[in-house]
């Protein structure tokens, strides 16, 4: 058996995690509104607006707002929020990676 | 995830399958390891309307249930134990690996992804010691942070911990304030991008010569011990200091890039450029030691010197090569940097990047449909920032530049032994001194 070595550990400091709680479920989709942000990446556009048609055709009780966000992905939008929280209930985000 | 947690909406993310393991992970990571999110098949990118129907309408190809199913029950399903909080929980790293042979511990860094896939150089305590002693600072004093992307939690690091990567990499201890520079641009090189890129560094100033830089003879390649390892240590810090480089989770360049093994890493040839040294142009004196930081390099283009005849056609041609969102890094060996003097009249750099600029033109509709510019540029000029948003009035055949003004950059390196030289794209991020660590 080799000689026994005692080395450093090369991985950095993680920080600390706390848990963020979700948002509180809808009971139902009828009669709310849903944004359909779209990333603008990789044509989530086209994606978005196929599942906009799926809506209008298979839950038409459920208003959809296609919504672009501001910028590129990599910048929050805050404006785009809180416009989704003035005036929607619920969003679905796409297409990420 | 911002929407859900910060403003209360309750959402569903829809992603690409190959992206389950990273964007659960970096749920996890965020605090939200219940977050809904939902996969369809990958690519979404090019298919037509018709082809992302048949995603919307078919199945989850991770779960086999039907997408539309599953985000109708992501908004409406109740939340479970995954989606209450808060809690907190600590990912503390120790300073030491439990004893080893050289043997087991080279498998053990191995199979942690703690190497480039090549073996290491063990970072026992008196290897360690010997790194840090080459600095002033504190082995305590954080350095910075550091995150393989936008979305994933920065990472703290401390002085000992850049000397750990640094020992693993094989540099000599007074390579060390070069290596902490490196460290303290926050820049990774190691980043997650799918387009695969790797970062070149650009040493300049005094410490080149201290520590017996390349900027000669074959200076971009395995032939300088400094070179090799300064670059090789800046691979392996970025990973390990950044909480990892793992493919599929922290790491999801397509392709891979050989770039990567060894960041490019080079010192400048000052004493042969007949233009001033990149780190005076960036506002350091020559007297300082700098090292300067490039990411995003994928592309490279190269030809031989610059012909009478034709030479503007032939580098604006090398130009159209490139993506419009991988701006021109010119690397000149000192033969071809004069023969743009010679043929140019460009005394100055700032003068050849002004022709540079204005050569790189393509037309308007080539230009906005390349799928980077869609993905990156186009969204930006749609909400008015320049230069982009005056870039989308010009007509389809109206030629635009292809790059900013300010993200075309030169850099003279090589040996003199014939005239050849190449465009690296590539994003210039940040000039660090290098004196600040010793």
């Amino acid at each position: 058996m080799g000689e026994m070595l005692t080395v450093l550990n090369p991985v950095g400091f993680a920080p600390r995690v706390t848990r963020k709680a979700l948002a509180p479920r809808l009971a139902t989709l009828s009669g709310k509104t849903v944004y359909l942000v779209d990333c603008r990446f990789d044509d989530s556009d086209v994606f978005l607006k196929q599942v906009q048609a799926w809506f209008a055709e298979h839950m038409p009780s459920v208003k959809t707002v296609f919504k672009p966000i501001s910028s590129v992905y990599l910048k929050d939008d805050p404006a785009t929020w809180e416009e989704i929280k003035a005036r929607g209930h619920a969003a679905i985000v796409g297409v990420g990676h | 995830m911002t929407i859900e947690a910060s403003y209360g909406v309750p959402a569903v993310a829809v992603h690409t399958d190959k992206f389950d393991k990273v964007v659960r992970s970096v749920a996890d990571v965020n605090g939200m390891p219940g977050f809904r999110q939902v996969f369809v098949p990958q690519p979404v990118m090019g298919k037509t309307a018709r082809e992302l129907r048949a995603y919307v309408d078919g199945a989850d190809p991770l779960t086999g249930r039907p997408v539309m199913q599953e985000v109708v029950e992501g908004l409406t399903r109740p939340l479970d134990d995954q989606g209450l909080g808060p809690t907190e929980f600590d990912r503390s790293t120790p300073r030491l690996v439990a004893p080893g042979t050289e043997e087991s511990l080279q498998r053990l860094f191995l199979e942690n992804h703690w190497t480039d896939c090549l073996p290491i150089v063990l970072p026992t305590e008196a290897r360690v010691a010997a790194m840090l002693a080459k600095t002033g600072r504190r082995p305590d004093e954080i350095v910075g942070r550091m995150r393989p992307t936008h979305f994933r939690e920065a990472w703290e690091y401390s002085v000992e911990k850049v000397a750990v990567n640094a020992v693993m990499a094989g540099a000599r201890p007074e390579y060390f304030p070069v290596i902490l520079a490196l460290a303290a641009t926050g820049v990774s090189a190691r980043g997650s991008t799918t387009s695969s890129a790797a970062t070149m560094a650009v040493v300049n100033g005094p410490i080149r010569r201290e520590i017996d830089m390349n900027a000669g003879i074959g200076a971009m390649g395995p032939h300088n011990h400094a070179n090799a390892t300064i670059g090789r240590a800046y691979g392996l810090l970025s990973q390990n200091l950044q909480g990892g480089s793992t493919p599929g989770i922290t790491y999801m360049g397509s392709q891979g890039n050989a770039y990567a093994y060894g960041n490019p890493t080079f010192a400048e040839n000052e004493e042969r450029s007949p233009w001033e040294p990149f780190h005076v142009q960036h506002g350091f004196a020559a007297t300082d030691s700098t090292v300067s930081v490039f990411n995003g390099c994928r592309s490279t283009a190269f030809t031989l010197g610059l012909r009478e005849k034709h030479w503007r056609e032939h580098v604006a041609n090398m130009l159209r090569g490139m993506d419009p969102h991988s701006p021109p890094t010119l690397l000149l060996d000192p033969i071809t940097a004069r023969q743009f003097i010679d043929r140019g009249g460009f005394t100055k750099k700032d003068a050849l990047i002004d022709w540079l600029y204005d050569t790189a033109r393509m037309p308007s509709s080539e230009y906005w449909d390349y799928q980077l510019v869609q993905n990156y540029l186009y969204p930006r000029a749609t909400f008015g920032e320049e230069p982009w948003a005056s870039k989308l009035k010009a007509a389809p055949h109206e030629l635009v530049p292809m790059f900013r003004r300010e993200d075309i950059h030169v850099v003279v390196v090589g040996g003199e032994t014939n005239g050849y030289w190449r465009i690296m794209g590539c994003s210039y991020q940040k000039t660090a001194s290098v004196d600040e660590w010793r």
